[in-house]
């Protein structure tokens, strides 16, 4: 276990250096960010004093270095447009889109796996084909769109939700989350939505997927043969078996919930990460886009990671293997 | 982002609008704004949305009104002692939000301040450069002496706002020198100013709490020296998308948006809603190569653009009111020069340039390019109102004169950066005039390129005329406004008698807002929560 787990720290820390790499040679070839960010009535010489103490005046290979240098000292940089720690504009942001993105995971599985599971014990009937037809709707629906239509009908035609905005928040553990109060609930709920929807169509068809394979299983018989309820079956065999395909790609798509959820957090107002790094981009803000993008590399490695220990937690044949690999 | 979606939207938005419109929370105005402040202080970001931000916290000496006149604000006179002296008189009995008294100090402090504050993406010392020696004769008359004639010092003074030099942490007593201050202590970090124990100003309204990305709350200043606000609270959320910012107007989230997308704008008007819109300080342009030949994107070894004649062709081929109607439905005014009239150096006079593409293909023949030739033209695509459409629409017009147009859209930094590795033989582009006088555009974008005297820093058509130059030049050393107006015009009058830049219009900006609120627009395209008032 040791072995691996230093084997799996190696491949991140490697993934992380040439993740440096390629964003800051990728940022860099957009432009010069002082020509976005210096008003345009400055004089020549302003220009290249801002440049001069940006570093910018200096050749790539030396700015590459004394970056690389300063983050081997967990020192991203000064965001040039808000002249704070990089890491730490982005970290205040990163609650708003921790809870959001949770929200909509639990919202994706909640209701993702009954359904698919039910569209799997009963492919045949209406039921089951109105699930399926919607959760294809749930694929091709554009997440813009989709999150239009739902402030145009809930916002703004029945005023029961606000349009956007994070609404009030709660201090927790040190961060403010909106969770706790109703205000903050009610912002939550259509960007949440918004976010869960292609998510949730995703479980419905692997769970569905996945129960109609494993009734099909001898155990399955065997388990009624043996004179186990219905019930018993559907929530313990069928249940546990289908949960770790689920559990794989609602990992990934958990890290991509965070990392990702530009569109949402655009429509919405939300005032994520995402948001943030949209801002950044079109302001060339460099070291918050090289910051940011570690900071999701960071945390794939860390769910992929997370999503290992879960399986051996569901499939006891993984725990078998590892254990006869040592 | 797509503008349908904006639309399909609002399609059916009106029949909601009656529960929800007309709802202004009693005393809290709450704005949707389409871009953020990156800072509150006033002295980190010379950027459009952090000064307006700034002059609801701060006063500058000298105040700017909805069409960029000056007018007093912390000073109540100024006046040319001589070529390179002023004698500004300061505004007594005005105290700051915390209750300290307003001085001299303070403001020597603040012309101290802004060439030491750390991380300045874009710094005001472009307004302050030209003082050399700023001396309080008492605590409220101010003697400033500038290197040379400095004609502009007081719309310089109106584009910062004055903080305190107490909390910042100045000495007793602050001294101004050239090179080095003394007194002003340790320059406090920007970061500091967005917590409201520092963000400590005499204007109409103090710092209630910030939190970036989300919401900026301005509580009304009981200290303020000028008529009492309208407002108790004034809240600001960044909704950078157009879609999601109408929306947010249409359900009542907030009272007033910046910039709603001109497709929308019927609508929201035919909802009830109220529309604010006036002429902005910006011109819209198309500037033409005329530095090298060949230049990059037309092919051949020549530079036809080098040609004033075939200049004033593309410039006559181009429909601006075709342009006004379909594409920014009513909300821009064709141009024919670089700042609208009846702004400081214009030539009120002087009309939109025509369309006349019989005279173009004239013109064409006379230069010897009856056939036409090919070129790219460069533009941005997500920064100016409708920019990349209004480029397209440009390459259409060209191509019927025979010059066969392919256009180059890009996002802004894209473009940007293109732009000023002289990559564009064509492209279209903003500018704002700052100062709200003709020295603005003509020094930045006809103006020979000359970084010794800071002209021509975004001429880049290299286009170079001594005639102009020598003009502008007088101009800026020219105290007398009389006279400085009328060398600026004679500047502009020979810019665009030969085509150096080909201006198309100047663009409207709006405001929407809830029923029964009224804004007056500002040239400076400034939203000034502090100046929206109730329609009674």
């Amino acid at each position: 276990m040791v072995a691996y787990l230093l084997r799996r720290l190696g491949q991140s820390l490697l993934a992380v250096i040439a993740m440096a790499v390629l964003v800051f040679i990728g940022v860099y070839a957009i432009g010069n960010p002082v020509d976005i960010l210096i008003n345009p009535e400055a004089t020549e010489r302003q220009r290249l004093e801002v440049m001069e103490r940006m570093g910018l005046d200096r050749p790539l290979w030396e700015q590459f270095w004394v970056y690389f240098g300063n983050l081997l000292q967990g020192d991203f940089g000064r965001s040039f447009v808000y002249g704070e720690s990089a890491m730490s504009v982005i970290l205040q942001r990163l609650p708003a889109t921790m809870e959001l993105a949770l929200f909509a995971l639990v919202l994706a599985i909640v209701f993702g796996v009954p359904l698919g599971v039910i569209a799997g014990l009963k492919p045949d009937t209406i039921t089951g084909r109105s699930i399926m037809a919607g959760s294809i709707l749930g694929f091709s629906l554009p997440n813009f769109w989709q999150g239009l239509m739902m402030i145009l009908i809930f916002a703004v035609f029945l005023g029961w939700l606000p349009a956007g905005g994070r609404g009030q928040t709660t201090e927790f553990l040190g961060m403010r989350v909106s969770f706790l109060n109703a205000d903050g609930l009610k912002h939550m709920i259509l960007p949440a939505i918004n976010l869960a929807l292609f998510k949730m169509a995703l479980v419905i068809r692997l769970a569905r997927a996945g129960t109609r394979e494993v009734m099909m299983q001898d155990y399955i018989k065997f388990a009624r043969a043996k004179g186990l309820s219905y019930r018993r079956v559907v929530f313990v065999h069928v249940l546990k078996n289908i949960m770790i395909p689920v559990v794989t790609i609602l990992g990934l798509e958990l890290g991509s919930m965070i990392a990702f959820a530009v569109v949402t957090e655009t429509v919405f107002a939300w005032p994520g990460m995402g948001k943030l790094l949209i801002d950044s981009i079109n302001r060339l803000d460099r070291p918050v886009i090289v910051a940011y993008l570690m900071l999701i590399v960071f945390l794939f490695v860390l769910i992929n990671f997370l999503v290992d220990l879960l399986y051996s937690a569901l499939d006891p044949r993984v725990r078998l293997a590892q254990r006869g690999a040592q | 982002m797509p503008n349908t979606s904006s639309r399909a939207l609002l399609m059916s938005a009106s029949a909601a609008l009656a529960l929800t419109a007309g709802a202004v929370g009693a005393d809290t105005l709450r704005i949707g704004l389409a871009s953020e402040p990156t800072s509150v202080d006033p002295h980190y970001h010379n950027l459009g949305p952090n000064n307006a931000l700034a002059r609801h916290i701060f006063t500058p000496l000298i105040e700017q009104d909805a069409n960029q006149l000056l007018e007093p604000g912390l000073a109540t006179e100024w006046e040319a002692v001589d070529d390179t002296t002023w004698r500004i008189t300061l505004r007594e009995g005005v105290s700051f939000s915390n209750g300290d008294a307003f001085t001299a100090r303070d403001v020597i402090y603040t012309i101290c301040r802004i060439p030491l504050v750390p991380d300045a993406p874009s710094p005001f010392t472009l307004y302050t450069r030209a003082i050399s020696g700023l001396e309080a004769e008492d605590d409220y008359t101010l003697i400033v002496t500038t290197d040379g004639p400095a004609p502009l010092l007081p719309n310089q003074l109106s584009t910062f706002g004055i903080v305190s030099a107490s909390v910042s942490g100045a000495e007793d007593e602050v001294v101004f020198g050239a090179d080095e201050c003394t007194g002003v202590g340790d320059a406090p970090a920007s970061a500091e100013f967005n917590s409201p124990d520092f963000a400590i100003g005499t204007g109409p309204y103090t710092l209630g709490s910030y939190i970036r990305g989300e919401e900026l709350r301005l509580s009304r200043n009981e200290n303020f020296f000028g008529d009492a606000p309208e407002w108790d609270e004034i809240v600001m959320r960044p909704l950078t998308n157009s879609g999601a910012r109408v929306a947010a107007l249409l359900a009542g989230d907030v009272h007033m948006i910046e910039n709603p997308p001109t497709q929308d704008i019927a609508r929201i008007e035919g909802d009830g809603f109220t529309v604010s819109s006036g002429l902005s300080n910006r011109v819209i342009y198309i500037a033409l190569d005329q530095g090298d030949a060949p230049t990059p994107g037309i092919d051949g070894d020549t530079n036809p653009l080098q040609d004033a004649r075939v200049r004033e062709a593309l410039a006559l081929s181009i429909d601006r009111e075709a342009i006004r109607d379909r594409l920014m439905l009513g909300l821009s005014e064709p141009a024919g020069e670089l700042l609208p009239a009846p702004m400081f150096g214009t030539n009120p006079d002087r009309p939109a340039i025509s369309y006349d593409p019989d005279r173009a293909r004239e013109l064409m023949a006379e230069a010897g390019y009856e056939d036409g030739f090919s070129i790219v033209l460069g533009t941005p695509n997500d920064r100016y109102i409708n920019d990349g459409p209004i480029s397209q629409a440009v390459a259409q017009m060209w191509t019927q004169l025979g010059v066969r147009t392919e256009v180059d859209a890009k996002t802004f930094s894209a473009f940007i950066a293109d732009r000023n590795g002289f990559n564009f033989s064509a492209f279209l582009a903003g500018w704002g005039a700052g100062t709200g006088e003709m020295s603005s555009p003509l020094g930045a974008l006809v103006a020979t390129r000359d970084a010794d005297r800071s002209l021509g820093g975004t001429n880049f058509a290299r286009h170079s005329n001594t005639e102009i130059d020598d003009l502008l030049v007088e101009a800026l050393q020219t105290v007398d406004d009389d006279e400085r107006e009328r060398l600026l015009r004679e500047a502009s009058t020979i810019a665009m008698d030969t085509f150096a830049i080909v201006p198309i219009h100047y663009e409207l900006t709006t405001w929407a807002l809830a029923p029964g609120l009224e804004y007056e627009a500002r040239a400076d395209q400034y939203t000034l929560g502090s100046a929206v008032v109730r329609a009674d």
